[in-house]
């Protein structure tokens, strides 16, 4: 039923979603329930989305990725998300999308060579450690640190809700170099994840998104090679903030995508069942609240590909990111709301892929970016300025 | 070793086909079109004689309108190395298709020609069939297994056939149609859409190529399935065949 959106998707792109469609139709959708029940899914999945490209759709060719664009990633979002839980696409785009890139934009040749390539064949699995137990939204008040001792860096700290903790062979990590300075303290770190002093001190118990293995981590005089430091000292919180567009873009497709898939689960639903000598839809008060999401969900998609359009332009894209993000992920946990009401008592049941959706939707308007800081950031990037 | 595959845009097997209310064709509108699921097995048996081989060239021809790029495209990106579109936009039956198809061989010159066993839209099942009887070619249809020789001069060819498998041979060249178990293909990955880009799509016109096209065949109508009803579960035997007989009357 998704609408088609051909100004933005040429027929390269609709080969793909046609790929990774089948793709999740035939290697992921039968085991999702398992691997949600399992809470973790197989390793070996990021080395079949490796042979198959996934992993490096933008990611530069030299180091075996595709170069393609924005709106090749989104196809893959979209279609991934299509798997009827949020947790497994969770976990791949953040290797894909929201951790690996810190190595592809700012990792020397070397780095890249070493990192990026095995991430793109699925060999490694990146993972992106900035939330503290202290706090996430206030980035720029992190409190681990790494302190230069000779051609070392020794990193001391925690980090909290870490996707991929479990699979991940490479971390890239915040901490201050120098702990009295706010925002402009800040640098990355690559750490391998078999580094003396660091540790997973949890794997912690979601409410939704099972298949993603998120974690507590732990740094104990975690000493790195001064050549693993990302890019320049001191400027990780820019990094950070640019790896934010992409992230919460993503992050906005998801929940719409997502959504999307539970609306059309529902539709089919209430077309099927019937109370009171007709169908669940053909009760109007049903149709008219299916019929204003179906609206809100295309407003909420049309306002991702807006967004992405601006970021593919080069131009600064906070305010446009930050609104897609607030408004699709609202639009998807009321639109996850509805699908579980109008389930009746089997929307409320496990069975029903609408109550997971209930569930695995719900972290979208905190994580990556909560609501309340994507409208900071319309109002100080987007509505505070020269008009 | 040069393979020639045949290349059919079909409506996808997961969509809902309905018939238009006159009976004269099917709703187009919303419909997704692939490559004839026998077509990608053929693709897919021709990929992994030329990956055995280690040379050779696959190349796709295609019939229709501009819009077959689509597939061609998909096909190229799973690694065939060039495709030839036939444009034609008038309807055609098996024998023209054949016709069309045997020009091509001609002017190719592959080795072997590897075909669907049918289309899932028109299920006719005899494209391959008349292209062998054309060129004057052996044929192995419903092929289930296709082992080259080592002077590539030759193939076994296994086919599903009532009840067993059978295993015929001949020399090539030769036509091959494959059924469901040959194998199970491949997707296309990222890179390979990428490189498609830039793979050849040669287009030609049918009215060109001196292919005698006049319909031997019309379609006067078609018709959706009965709606099946409702089964009903019973619970004894007695009432089982009671309903047999009031009911569906059938004993
Ligand atoms: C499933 C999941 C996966 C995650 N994966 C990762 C990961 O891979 N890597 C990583 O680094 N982090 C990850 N996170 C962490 C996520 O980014 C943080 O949860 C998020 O940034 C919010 O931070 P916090 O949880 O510390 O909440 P807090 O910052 O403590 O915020 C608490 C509440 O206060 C509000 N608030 C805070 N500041 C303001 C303000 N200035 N004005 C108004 N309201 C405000 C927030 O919006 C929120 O509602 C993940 C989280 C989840 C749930
Ligand atoms: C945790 C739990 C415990 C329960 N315990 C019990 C119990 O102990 N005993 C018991 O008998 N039942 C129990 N139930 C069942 C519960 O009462 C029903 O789920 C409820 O009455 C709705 O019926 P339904 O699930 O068949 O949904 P349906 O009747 O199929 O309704 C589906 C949707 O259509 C809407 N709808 C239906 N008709 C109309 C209409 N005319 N106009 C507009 N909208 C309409 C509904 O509001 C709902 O959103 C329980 C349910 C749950 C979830």
């Amino acid at each position: 039923m998704l609408t088609a959106p051909t100004r933005f998707f040429t027929e390269d792109h609709e080969i793909f979603r046609e790929q990774v469609r089948n793709f999740v139709t035939k290697e992921v959708h039968p085991h999702i329930d398992q691997w949600e029940e399992e809470a973790l899914f197989p390793k070996s999945l990021y080395q079949r989305m490796g042979e198959l490209g996934f992993l490096g759709i933008r990611h530069p060719v030299e180091y075996g990725g595709s170069a393609g664009d924005i709106w090749m990633t989104l196809v893959f979002c979209e279609e991934l998300c299509r798997c009827r839980a949020l947790g497994l696409p969770t976990s791949v785009l953040v290797h894909t999308d929201m951790s690996s890139t810190h190595i592809a934009r700012n990792g020397t040749a070397e780095q890249k060579e070493k990192y990026l390539r095995p991430m793109i064949t699925g060999e490694a699995v990146c993972a992106i450690g900035v939330t503290e137990p202290s706090g996430g939204s206030d980035v720029a008040s992190i409190r681990t640190t790494a302190v230069k001792d000779g051609d070392s860096y020794v990193i001391n700290g925690a980090k909290i809700f870490i996707t991929n903790s479990v699979h991940a062979d490479v971390f890239c990590v915040a901490a201050k170099t120098d702990k009295d300075a706010q925002a402009r303290g800040i640098s990355m770190f690559i750490v391998e994840r078999d580094t003396p002093g660091f540790s997973l001190a949890k794997k912690l118990d979601k409410m939704g998104c099972h298949s993603s293995d998120t974690g507590e981590l732990v740094f104990e005089d975690v000493r790195v090679p001064r050549h693993n430091l990302l890019g320049e000292e001191g400027k990780g919180f820019y990094y950070i903030m640019q790896n934010f567009q992409d992230e919460r873009l993503i992050a906005a497709s998801m929940a719409v995508s997502a959504a999307q898939q539970a609306l059309e689960d529902t539709l089919r639903y209430t077309r099927e069942r019937q109370t009171f000598g007709k169908r669940v839809f053909d009760h109007q008060v049903i149709s008219h609240r299916l019929a204003d999401m179906a609206t809100e969900l295309e407003a909420a998609r049309q306002l991702t590909y807006y967004a992405a359009d601006v970021l593919a332009s080069g131009r600064d894209c906070s305010t446009e990111v930050s609104m897609a993000k607030l408004y699709g992920c609202n639009v998807a946990n009321k639109v996850a709301y509805e699908c579980v009401q109008m389930h009746g008592g089997y929307g409320y049941m496990k069975e029903f892929a609408v109550e997971r959706f209930y569930r695995d939707i719900r972290q979208t308007t905190i994580a990556g970016g909560s609501a309340e800081i994507m409208k900071e950031i319309i109002v100080k990037r987007g509505l505070d300025r020269d008009l | 070793m040069k393979v020639l595959v045949t290349v059919k845009r079909v409506p996808d097997p997961e969509t809902t086909i309905r018939v238009k209310s006159d009976g004269s064709g099917i709703e187009t509108d919303n419909i997704k079109y692939v490559i004839n699921p026998f077509d990608e097995i053929a693709l897919e048996e021709a990929l992994r004689i030329k990956e055995k081989l280690g040379a050779g060239e696959v190349v796709l021809v295609s019939i229709g309108d501009s819009v077959v790029t689509e597939q061609l495209r998909t096909g190229l990106a799973m690694g065939a190395d060039r495709a030839i579109l036939v444009g034609c936009d008038q309807d055609l039956d098996s024998l023209a298709v054949a016709r069309i198809l045997a020009k091509i061989v001609e002017d190719e010159g592959p080795q072997l020609v590897l075909m669907g066993k049918q289309a899932i839209d028109d299920d006719a099942n005899q494209a391959g069939q008349m292209l062998a009887a054309l060129l004057g070619w052996p044929q192995a249809t419903f092929a289930s297994e296709v082992v080259l020789s080592d002077d590539q001069q030759a193939v076994k060819v296994t086919r599903e056939v009532d009840g067993g498998l059978e295993t015929i041979g001949f020399a090539l060249p030769g036509i091959i149609t494959s059924d469901l178990r040959l194998n199970e293909p491949r997707y296309a990955s990222l890179p390979g859409i990428m490189k498609a880009r830039k793979k050849e799509i040669k287009e030609v016109a049918a009215a060109d190529l001196d292919a005698d096209m006049s319909p031997r065949l019309t379609i006067n109508s078609l018709e959706p399935p009965t709606q099946k009803e409702a089964g009903k579960k019973v619970e004894t035997v007695e009432e089982l065949i009671g309903l047999l007989h009031d009911e569906a009357k059938v004993i």
